[in-house]
């Protein structure tokens, strides 16, 4: 009886998940194209060929360094973008301010990537773009934001930031408002001041929250690829490559097996990464 | 006191600039293109004009991408309700062999990257010849894993004498569930309702592998279309950003309630 309350889900993740991952890990071993999609079993199975290709594929190691940077980058300032919010609101706001304070910080969060896209691409247009008419004004040269190497990634970050606090500072909050009182009140009378009283009551309180946000935020980050994909096109010269813009294009390109290699290594990768950081969180 | 005024002066300066992005796209919407290039820049519109709303309605059928942008997310919206709740309440109160493995497939399609079986779920959309159809862009959606792991946490806290009296007085499993189970879960069936409708609002990549031609494109889709051909006309790009963005904005104006009561019982059990 219970088997078809789960049928729906187990129809779908089999068909429509499951296959498709194994269809991919399969393909990973061959030198399938997009020519080969009408007839695939007629493909070459070529071992590890992908592989090793893709370990000394100059564009791949780019995007990979370009990933790495992105999460090491966007997730700490994210989190303490949403920290910092969650930590303001819950400090004896007055409630209405409160939920209207939130209710702003949330909303790039909600919004569609390519509305975003468009709005910072003109935002940020070296001369229609107010930000740097704004700089002008100071004196300063503002940079092409999005066509120069230096400034393409940052940019990114940045934005990515902007729009995935507002998750982090409800989440936060809400644990947050789950801290019993007696714990700060025994803090004070220990005498505590206000860094040692976040230090040594509000972290430890809230570290479930925390890895929740950096093991849910990390999956996203690592598999970014629609902000470059309308911002810049992975440009300039592949500074805002990620990982899933080259596979998207090797896809674009029709070299199937080898996309599918590509994909296989960057689920492991991020399997892996959510276990690594579920093992550190549970011990310490 | 003195500390909590400078906590709002900080706050509200946060939200500026949280907001300025979207405020000044809002404004320069409605600036013709010109004053939109002009430096000084204007904030409020020296002169008021919806140029470019028309201009944009007049080059892309935004009329049918927005129909049809709507249609797919309460398509979502509806299986999702029926299928997430079903799954929830059996991984919640129904004893069966390997529910624990099944619940931990849960988790690994959550895991799943989008672009890691892309290719080989559009092969299959492909043989099943939905490319180009409501149901193709639909399909892999129909049952979220978030959806099934809220549902189960929220129907886990219905108490099992319920059920059980249900049961003892001879109700099928299926009466169980739509007559006692589904009624109780109002509170997070609106809230999952609001997350899949914003979800599919925004879904980007797969529609737009699976539509091809212009009567099914989704509005991201017509958006990013456009938006490569036409990289310079800020006025007419801008005001599609903003016929994109402000439906799922003003939804969750009025239902914010329900989305941030879900994403915090999520985030935290």
């Amino acid at each position: 009886m219970a088997w078809i309350f789960v049928l729906p889900f187990l129809v779908v993740f089999v068909v429509f998940w499951a296959g498709p991952l194994l269809a991919g890990l399969g393909m990973s071993f061959t030198d399938m194209r997009s020519t080969d999609v009408r007839d695939p079993l007629a493909v070459d199975v070529v071992g590890v060929e992908n592989y090793l290709r893709l370990f000394n594929d100059e564009l791949m190691r780019k995007a990979a360094l370009n990933t790495l940077i992105f999460v090491v980058t966007a997730l700490p300032l994210t989190i303490a973008l949403g920290l910092a919010a969650a930590v303001a609101l819950n400090s004896g706001i007055a409630r209405l301010p409160a939920a209207f304070f939130r209710l702003g910080y949330y909303t790039p969060y909600i919004t569609s990537i390519i509305g975003i896209a468009v709005a910072w691409r003109f935002l940020l247009d070296p001369d229609a773009g107010p930000v740097n008419q704004f700089l002008g004004w100071i004196g300063i040269d503002g940079p092409a934001w999005l066509s120069d190497e230096r400034t393409a990634l940052p940019v990114i970050i940045v934005m990515t930031a902007w729009r995935s606090f507002g998750f982090d500072m409800v989440v936060l909050l809400a644990a947050l408002q789950g801290i019993p009182k007696e714990l700060y009140e025994a803090a004070d009378i220990d005498g505590a001041g206000r860094w040692q009283r976040f230090r040594s009551v509000t972290v430890p309180m809230l570290k479930p929250a925390l890895l929740f946000c950096t093991v849910y935020s990390s999956i996203g980050f690592a598999q970014f690829m629609e902000e470059p994909l309308v911002m810049t096109r992975g440009g300039p010269a592949g500074a805002t490559t990620s990982a899933s813009l080259a596979i998207y294009n090797q896809f674009g390109a029709g070299a199937y097996g080898y996309a599918g290699a590509a994909a296989t290594v960057l689920f492991t990768v991020i399997v892996a990464l959510a276990v690594f950081q579920f093992r550190i969180g549970r011990r310490s | 006191m003195k500390r909590r005024a400078s906590t709002y002066v900080l706050l509200a300066a946060g939200l500026l600039v949280v907001v300025f992005p979207f405020l000044w796209t809002l404004l320069a919407s409605f600036k013709p293109e010109g004053e939109i290039r002009r430096n000084p820049p204007t904030l409020l519109p020296a002169e008021w004009t919806t140029s470019n709303y028309s201009g944009l309605f007049e080059r892309m059928n935004m009329g049918t991408a927005f129909l049809n942008s709507a249609v797919i997310a309460i398509a979502l919206v509806v299986a999702n309700l029926l299928f997430c709740s079903m799954v929830g309440y059996a991984f919640a109160k129904l004893r069966f062999r390997f529910r624990n493995t099944l619940f931990g497939l849960v988790m690994v399609q959550m895991m799943v990257p989008a672009i890691v079986v892309m290719v080989p779920q559009f092969v299959l959309i492909a043989k099943l010849g939905l490319v180009n159809t409501f149901l193709g862009i639909v399909l892999p959606f129909v049952v979220a894993p978030l959806g099934i792991f809220m549902m189960r946490q929220f129907i886990a806290d219905i108490p099992d004498e319920l059920i059980q009296a249900a049961r003892v007085d001879g109700a099928r499993e299926f009466r169980i569930f739509f007559s006692i189970v589904l009624p109780l879960c109002r509170p997070a069936l609106a809230t999952l309702g609001l997350i899949t409708f914003m979800t599919s609002w925004n879904n980007f990549l797969w529609p737009a592998v699976v539509a091809q031609s212009e009567d099914m494109y989704t509005l991201p889709v017509a958006l990013a279309i456009f938006s490569n051909a036409q990289a310079t006309q800020y006025g007419l790009l801008i005001a599609g950003a903003v016929v994109v963005v402000a439906p799922i904005l003003l939804l969750f104006l009025f239902l914010q309630r329900y989305f941030v009561q879900g994403i915090a019982s999520t985030g935290l059990k």
